[in-house]
């Protein structure tokens, strides 16, 4: 899966998430997004492991800085 | 139906479905429940209901139920969910002494008793408890099942006493997680990190599930249960046509597939051993579509298993629709089970409020499949539920013996009714329930009400609140009536509940019990009596009752009747 595939998907999966029009980058953070708290975060990680099939460790929930960590994550599980 | 994701539960949740009926819930837990509230409105929406949560905040059971002006007391919740988890269970586990572990699910359970206590003492509402998801862990390995010192076995017991519980405290009903997690497989239940991060014991993947189990009991609470099984033969009880393969060819018991039909056959009638009736609806002549049920050796059902059988060349949804009309029974409560797709979509278009599963191709799947749905919750059960499908059966006897006589007068006379009315008693409380949830077409008021409200009518003093019973020649209706009047000032008694089980309409019962009601007006003390209608989709047959009784209207839907001067009716019903 190359990168741009990946934030094709992370799109969809954010859009589902916060019932919006969303694009994510690199440098995306959670104060970017109005409905991103902590109780949104867990729908948005347990939605990311379904749609790549992938599990995410509790570290990197806990420590991600922002989308582009999150694809580094992705891009070395699948 | 498939079942939905989370994440469309998760947009349900916020549609605004307040025109639908509502239960309001409120959610208590030792973990983070804000999810499984999501889950559980948005659940309530797909399936027709408006749930609106209060989800109390984290960990907060003791408080909220301690504190008599609680936001949980204020709230006055139809029903309280309280979910505890077995991960919190554990701890308290680890930090128990070893001389005490023995004793430990007695303890827990006794906390959760008193809570239940608690809860009861302030208000009047449904309790939903969750058991404990398995969590092994595995410190005895497989001895653990043979040592009350292991958390394996302690929680097992602590399960097993929830159950006990819910069985002596009536208006405790619980939601089987555990049974959930095994359908599902741990993996698939829960995720650890999701704990340690959120305190969440379930996955997301897994809250449909859990939230559908608390829709189920929730619906089944309030009065919306299945109760007839309408079959298919060729190829759903048997395998093979009958009228092609003949009595000896046909697949049940050790014959061919026959085996998965002979434990389809069996679970159908374990469900009609608890009062769900089945039917059949079949394409084939009459006589050929009887021949197993009387002939074949290995037939688990039996023609006296069936309250109607329907076998004619007709289509499936005017079968339907008559055997719906024969047992008189609303037409959402039924469930039709076919083989064929095109029957199944037949019906589907032609009665839509029909429940018609689909049924997998292969005939070993057709238990588990059905199994899987739902449809089968109940909120209460009583001996009577036993004995329904004889009471059906003994009707379709009435309906001869009334084709024999010249008047409907002279029926009546013959069929040497008796009644009994009796003011509520304990061995009756669940049955008088179950009349009040089950109760839609006769039913003045639909007020809908669980063991615990009834016992509260019958101890009260402001009431005086009547059951009925009617036997005839042909057997016992059992339990058949429930009235409550509300005693009001000015006199005046009002008719605040009156609701009756349509088998035993037209027999003059209902002129019985309107004589008792004055009756019991005037032996009170009472000069006038005020009785009500409230419509709903499914009631119209009583909207002109009181006046048809003699009643003279106040408005719309209130009448009254003068406790002096009132003409009694005349009825063919003894009073024993």
């Amino acid at each position: 899966m190359t990168r741009e595939q990946i934030f094709e998907k992370l799109n969809e999966v954010f859009s589902d998430v916060f019932d919006e029009e969303i694009v994510v980058h690199d440098e995306t953070t959670a104060a970017d997004i109005e409905d991103w708290d902590s109780l949104t975060h867990i729908t948005l990680i347990a939605e990311v492991e379904e749609a790549f099939g992938i599990r995410i460790a509790m570290k990197d929930v806990l420590n991600l800085k922002n989308v582009g960590e999150m694809a580094d994550i992705i891009e070395k599980a699948v | 139906m498939p079942e939905p994701s989370f994440m469309q539960l998760k947009k349900l949740s916020r549609e605004d479905r307040s025109h639908l009926p509502q239960y309001g819930l409120a959610v208590l837990g030792d973990c983070a429940t804000q999810h499984l509230s999501m889950a559980i409105r948005g659940y309530g929406v797909y399936a027709g209901l408006h749930i609106p949560v209060l989800d109390v905040d984290y960990n907060q059971i003791d408080a909220q139920t301690m504190d008599a002006g609680s936001e949980l007391y204020q709230y006055q919740p139809d029903g309280v969910l309280i979910q505890r988890c077995t991960e919190k269970l554990y701890e308290k586990f680890c930090a128990t002494p070893l001389q005490q572990r023995a004793s430990f699910a007695e303890d827990i359970y006794a906390g959760i008793r008193k809570t239940w206590e608690r809860i009861n003492t302030n208000i009047r509402t449904s309790i939903l408890q969750c058991n404990f998801p398995l969590l092994d862990d595995s410190v005895f390995g497989q001895y653990g099942n043979k040592t009350p010192d292991s958390f394996l076995f302690q929680q097992r017991k602590l399960n097993y006493l929830l159950m006990e519980g819910c069985h002596q405290v009536k208006n405790v009903y619980m939601i089987d997680l555990a049974a959930i997690q095994t359908a599902r497989g741990q993996a698939h239940f829960s995720d650890p990190k999701l704990y340690y991060i959120a305190k969440m014991p379930i996955a997301l993947e897994a809250l449909p599930a859990v939230a559908k189990a608390v829709a189920d009991t929730i619906r089944a609470l309030r009065g919306t249960v299945k109760k007839c099984v309408i079959l298919d033969l060729d190829n759903t009880l048997w395998g093979g046509v009958i009228g092609d393969d003949g009595l000896g060819g046909i697949q049940i018991g050790e014959l061919g597939l026959g085996h998965a039909f002979s434990d389809f056959q069996a679970w159908l009638k374990e469900l009609k051993k608890r009062g769900m009736l089945l039917a059949v609806c079949s394409k084939n002549n009459d006589a050929t579509a009887r021949e197993p049920f009387e002939k074949h050796p290995e037939m688990v059902l039996r023609m006296e298993d069936f309250s109607a059988f329907v076998a004619n060349w007709q289509d499936k949804a005017s079968n339907i629709r008559s055997i719906q009309q024969m047992l008189n029974i609303g037409m959402d409560s039924l469930i039709f089970l076919d083989d064929n797709p095109f029957e199944r979509n037949l019906v589907r278009s032609m009665l839509p409020e029909v429940t018609v599963p689909e049924l997998p191709e292969d005939p070993a799947l057709y238990r588990s499949c059905l199994q899987e749905l739902g449809l089968f919750e109940v909120a209460s059960y009583s001996a009577e539920d036993a004995n329904r499908t004889q009471q059906y059966r003994d009707q379709a006897e009435r309906r001869v013996f009334e084709a024999s006589f010249q008047s409907y007068d002279d029926y009546l006379k013959g069929l040497e009714m008796t009644a009994v009315a009796a003011p509520f008693d304990p061995f009756h409380y669940p049955r008088i329930a179950q009349l009040t949830q089950r109760s839609n077409q006769f039913n003045l008021r639909t007020v809908r009400c669980t063991e615990a409200q009834i016992q509260d009518l019958a101890q009260d003093e402001g009431h005086i609140c009547l059951y009925f019973m009617l036997k005839d020649k042909f057997g016992d209706h059992g339990l058949i009536s429930v009235v409550v009047l509300d005693k009001q000032p000015d006199s005046t008694l009002f008719v605040s509940q009156w609701l009756m089980s349509c088998r035993v309409l037209k027999r003059g019962m209902e002129e019985f019990i309107i004589n008792k009601i004055m009756k019991t007006a005037e032996a009170n003390g009472f000069r006038r009596v005020v009785g009500e209608y409230l419509p709903t989709p499914k009631n119209s047959m009583v909207q002109h009752l009181y006046q048809t009784l003699g009643f003279t209207p106040l408005d719309d839907n209130r009448f009254e009747a003068r406790v002096s001067g009132f003409h009694y009716h005349h009825t063919y019903i003894t009073e024993a």
